[in-house]
């Protein structure tokens, strides 16, 4: 949509940045096998893509071979009225979150500030014909009509992809929900608001069992709110949980019911030298995500993002620097709230690579082995289908280079704050405001 | 939110690159004319070199308040950002207490600086974006209705204080809009009609004893921490009491027992975070008659709490 030179000097740009607020993409989730991609929006939808298998002969440079077109899409959440509070209840879908693949059909947990919704996702090829007592449109048959009797068959027919509403889990939740993490067993899987962690049964939705809770016995002394939690990969006993002041609690479920107690606590110790007023505020975790292997966590505070052993709680084991040159900014960024927006950050398939968005469309991907980074730019202006992308720079001094941006052009209304990996191809889904950007590493599409 | 731009935002708070690490240490920025020690900066006569500091520490904190109170009250508010910023008002009024500088504050007032306007435009940027924003969807059903000054002083609960009150309670009440521009006025009215000193109270007096200056300091310590606690208790009152979990055994539930719903909205409205975009904080402070009394929870009426619990918040500012 770049500006033609045959087109009269039609100023198109208002249009190029009007955005429907219902269409904000507020999640991306691949599913266990990366055939599926699943995004939510504000408007309480769900869009799920499906990959085009690929075709085997060698054609892959042309046409749509592995590419994700939309398979369905469905009203996951309605807008709600909180009649007590009089307060409106936001549809926008926080989280979702694939089941583990059981049959033909799929299953996905999405939710939204109060209620987590279970949906089956079911394909539709095939359909009876040869009814006796029904037409082919389904009228009653006259009986006076009906000289033999057939058993109906079925045929195929146009695919058509179902998704229906299996649970509703509702009611668990006072404060909004930030969080959901299917248990490794299958069975269970947690929600997280910004003061308890319930855990649910996916077959029981009347009850579920509150296994972390930080509410204080009076609410002046608040000063601290979970803002992310996860279960184990592996240890279905196991899950973390991140705080507002920076602060990772690993819990054991086997300790007790209850698991206000940590197993243990991940912290860094604050360095006096860089304290200041917003010191707190940047500390505080957004998104928290175990490695696949199970061995590391990967946490997103405002500045940085860091990788944690779980045999090491006095400190992360590596810290990486996403947007430091914003750290004079804080103030500013404090004044237009920029300063609470809530990173994701990802791992990919071998836990060697972890990305996390920033500001002005762009995202950083870090290597872990080389311990470099690189920004990256998702926004359609620069980048055409099937193009390279080109790293971008933002210039903090030193030698300017063509292309580089400086710090206060930036675009902080463009944010990527949702993304995610493929989990096992190097196919990366980058959420902007309203757009879905779908990247493949052809070179290297599997990891060595 | 409008798009962004930093750069105008950074020149409205007097700071180039904002909240720098060095900004923070005292003494090391920012020499004024030290001519005998004497300031010629008219916004805090009497301050040192770290008056620059403290002005943008000071600002930082009436932003943080304003972003307090100021609230969507069609969705309920993000918890864990007013927790942030409850955190970050506490530890700047901890450091405040802690070098005294609730005095600074206190002479700034006594000289009818212009630091209240300073404020007003760090408040004016917040408030523009807002503005749109705040919704009159709670319509105040108690005698704030159209915000009419004759009115305001005819309800009951509020005969006792004086005419200049009424400005506050035009804040109080949720009706944006004209009502605000009302407000303004009364508050230009009473600004010229107060006196600068009038506010001030007993800090203003013992400033010439030294040892009733660190009693005061003291007490300021305990008050402001007490209060403080007092208006973050106000903020996340607010939650408690939307979650109803206390349920009739809440003290301010009791107060409610016999009104209707609606009142019930108005209440959350009013404790301690309200509407009040055009109105900085010091703005409210000046209209605020000298002669306000004790706070009295146990008065029945739900606006007489809220003026207190606001006083309170001011006093916190100033200190006395």
């Amino acid at each position: 949509m770049g500006e033609d030179s045959e087109s009269p000097k039609i100023n198109h740009s208002f249009l190029r940045d009007y955005v429907t607020e219902a269409d904000v993409i507020s999640t991306v989730e691949f599913n266990q096998t990366g055939d599926l991609l699943a995004t939510g929006d504000r408007g309480g939808r769900v869009v799920i893509f499906q990959r085009e298998p690929e075709d085997k002969g060698g054609r892959e440079e042309l046409g749509d071979a592995g590419e994700y077109n939309v398979y369905s899409t469905f009203q996951s959440h309605e807008p709600d009225f909180d009649y007590l509070k009089s307060l409106e209840i936001e549809e926008k879908i926080n989280k979702i979150r694939w089941l583990p693949q059981q049959n033909a059909a799929h299953f996905l947990l999405s939710t939204n500030d109060k209620t987590i919704k279970l949906w089956k996702v079911s394909e539709r090829d095939r359909r009876p014909e040869g009814y006796n007592l029904k037409d082919e449109e389904g009228r009653l048959k006259d009986i006076s009509t009906v000289t033999s009797l057939q058993v109906p068959v079925l045929k195929p027919a146009d695919l058509m992809v179902e998704v229906r509403p299996r649970r509703v889990f509702a009611n668990g939740h006072t404060y909004h929900v930030n969080s959901i993490s299917v248990n490794s067993d299958g069975e269970t899987y947690l929600s997280a608001d910004d003061l308890r962690i319930n855990m649910w049964h996916l077959a029981i939705t009347d009850r579920s069992f509150n296994i972390v809770d930080i509410k204080p016995a009076n609410m002046e002394d608040l000063t601290e709110v979970i803002t992310a939690s996860e279960f184990h990969p592996k240890h279905c006993h196991l899950f973390v949980y991140s705080s507002s002041k920076g602060t990772l609690r690993l819990c054991d479920m086997r300790a007790s019911a209850l698991c206000d107690k940590h197993s243990k606590i991940f912290e860094e110790p604050e360095d006096p030298g860089n304290r200041s007023f917003f010191s707190e505020i940047i500390s505080s975790v957004s998104d928290v995500k175990f490695s696949h292997s199970g061995r590391y966590l990967l946490t997103r505070d405002y500045l940085t993002t860091k990788v944690w052993d779980l045999n090491m709680e006095k400190g992360p084991i590596e810290t990486y620097q996403v947007h430091d040159y914003l750290r004079s900014k804080l103030c500013s960024l404090y004044e237009n709230d920029c300063i609470f927006d809530k990173f994701e950050c990802v791992w990919n398939s071998t836990d060697s690579v972890i990305m996390t968005g920033t500001y002005n469309s762009f995202f950083r991907m870090f290597d872990r082995e080389a311990g470099r980074g690189v920004t990256l730019e998702a926004w359609r202006e620069s980048s055409k289908p099937r193009a390279v992308l080109r790293t971008r720079r933002v210039y903090t001094g030193g030698r300017r280079r063509r292309g580089d941006v400086g710090v206060d052009s930036l675009d902080f209304t463009k944010k990527i704050l949702h993304m995610a990996w493929h989990p096992a191809e190097n196919i990366i889904a980058i959420a902007t405001t309203n757009n879905l950007y779908i990247f493949q590493d052809r070179v290297h599409p599997e990891n060595q | 939110m409008s798009a962004c731009t930093l750069v105008s935002v950074s020149t409205v708070l007097g700071c180039h690159s904002c909240f720098r690490v060095d900004m923070f240490s005292k003494g090391t920025k920012r020499k004024f004319s030290d001519d005998g020690g004497e300031m010629s900066d008219e916004s805090l006569g009497g301050a040192n070199v770290s008056s620059s500091y403290n002005l943008q520490r000071q600002s930082l904190l009436d932003m943080s308040l304003i972003k307090l109170q100021l609230c969507h009250m069609l969705v309920e508010p993000n918890l864990c950002r007013s927790v942030l910023i409850a955190n970050t008002v506490r530890q700047i009024q901890e450091e405040m207490t802690h070098d005294g500088s609730w005095q600074a504050v206190t002479e700034a007032f006594c000289n009818g600086s212009q630091s209240p306007s300073e404020r007003l435009v760090a408040t004016e940027v917040l408030c523009r974006s807002r503005e749109q924003d705040a919704e009159p969807k709670l319509f105040s059903v108690i005698s704030y209705e159209g915000c009419r000054e004759e009115e305001v002083v005819a309800d009951e609960t509020l005969c006792s204080v004086s005419v200049s009150d009424a400005a506050s309670n035009v804040c109080l009440s949720e009706s944006v809009g004209h009502c605000w521009e009302t407000g303004e006025l009364r508050v230009v009215e009473s600004d010229e009609e107060t006196s600068e000193g009038s506010r001030l109270g007993p800090g203003d007096d013992d400033d010439d004893d030294e040892d009733d200056e660190d009693e005061d300091e003291v007490d300021e310590e305990e008050e402001s921490s007490r209060e403080d606690s007092k208006s973050m208790g106000q903020v996340f009152g607010t939650f408690e009491i939307k979650n109803g979990s206390s349920g009739p055994d809440s003290a301010l539930e009791e107060l409610f027992s016999d009104v209707d719903a609606s009142y019930y909205d108005l209440d959350t409205m009013l404790t301690g975070i309200q509407s009040a975009p055009k109105m900085g904080p010091y703005d409210l402070l000046d209209s605020l008659a000298p002669s306000h009394g004790p706070p009295s929870l146990g008065s029945p009426s739900n606006c007489r709490s809220d003026l207190n619990e606001l006083d309170h918040i001011m006093e916190i500012i100033v200190g006395s």
